[in-house]
């Protein structure tokens, strides 16, 4: 018996430490053919990285900029190294690319009438499931007031006593 | 809540998810809406496949309506879709071709190999041009008004049935428009 108990917490421990390392995003940013852009001049490598991570490759849509291997990648990183390179600023490029892709090639969508659904939508179903929620739990309490008709609850009282709907002023009969 | 409701809401709720999975059955993930529809189409100034001393720009295929196909020889896809191109120009619709990210000969080769459906190549050497226009996976195809604003966008390989469906009608809306 207490052998099992000792495997049950023991598989427990190992689940939530699979949980854990799971949920840690262990690959690192890959930047894949960074290696051909030369970071000593104008280009700072940290804002490059920090810009094409937010950015998606649309031959491999679940793939960044900074990760995938695709012909388009490469020349995408190219165009942002270059539009960098000439002192565009982030916005400037994230709209270059806009208009030529879409808001697609965005990770994280702009907040915008179209996307509103998506940023507030979630906030929405939260409001109504309390609302549901509240609306139940009150419908429960009058059921709960109003669930016996008089004589049922004369008859209640009777067979819990006095323990169950203590009279009053009989609390302060009780001993110090 | 009466009880005809109690039972009949669930339905609805699944009848209606259900309805909305089976639509995302036909939705192609690779699919991106271009946002230059209804854009002038993005200027550009290309040597021609043949003439590498000659110049082709998007003022060229003003005045009529238009396909701006993009393709390569190394876009298997492309290869499905070419005896369809040459169709669509027995049909009578002008075709400009964006030769996308390839090499000349290569291409030429091609041309002569399985027809040449087109009025005139851009060469597209290093991709910058196809950048300008949203290419992410050829084939392409750009439908274009008279007056050089992009129109349609077909992406992957041109079907009997877009032709049929989709460019054939779309040319001839757009030639009966001003």
């Amino acid at each position: 018996m207490r052998h099992e108990r000792f495997a049950s917490r023991y598989i427990q421990l190992i689940l939530v430490l699979l949980v854990t390392l799971m949920s840690v995003n262990i690959t690192p940013v890959r930047a894949a053919g960074l290696e051909a852009f030369d970071f000593t001049g104008k280009v700072d490598e940290d804002r490059f990285k920090a810009l094409i991570v937010q950015l998606r490759c649309l031959v491999c849509q679940n793939q960044s900029l900074a990760d995938s291997d695709a012909e388009l990648a490469h020349d995408l990183r190219r165009e942002i190294y270059e539009m960098m390179d000439q002192g565009k600023t982030d916005k400037q490029i994230v709209d270059f690319l806009v208009a030529r892709y879409g808001e697609f090639v965005l990770y994280k969508p702009r907040v915008e009438p179209r996307t509103w659904i998506l940023w507030y939508g979630p906030f929405g179903l939260l409001v109504i499931g309390l609302l549901v929620l509240m609306i139940t739990v009150r419908k429960r309490k009058n059921q709960r007031e109003t669930g016996f008709s008089e004589q049922e609850q004369q008859r209640l009282n009777e067979l819990l006593g006095d323990e169950a709907n203590p009279e009053p002023g009989q609390e302060g009969d009780k001993p110090a | 809540m009466p009880a005809f409701a109690r039972y009949l809401a669930p339905l609805l709720a699944f009848l209606a998810l259900a309805a909305l999975l089976y639509k995302g059955l036909d939705i192609d993930p690779r699919t991106i809406p271009s946002p230059l529809i209804d854009k002038p189409a993005p200027a550009f100034k290309l040597p021609e496949l043949k003439h590498p001393d000659k110049f082709i720009s998007n003022a060229d295929f003003q005045g009529k309506v238009t396909l701006l196909n993009v393709w390569a020889t190394w876009c298997v896809a492309c290869r499905q879709e070419h005896q369809n191109l040459v169709l669509l120009r027995q049909k009578g619709v002008d075709i400009y071709g964006l030769n996308y990210k390839d090499k000349r000969p290569a291409a030429e080769q091609w041309l002569q190999q399985f027809g040449n459906p087109y009025i005139v190549n851009a060469f597209d050497a290093d991709g910058r041009v196809g950048i300008d226009w949203g290419v992410y996976g050829t084939p392409e195809t750009f439908v274009i008004d008279k007056h050089g604003i992009i129109r349609h966008k077909h992406i992957g390989p041109i079907t009997l049935n877009a032709i049929e469906n989709e460019i054939l009608p779309l040319v001839k809306k757009l030639r009966e428009a001003n």
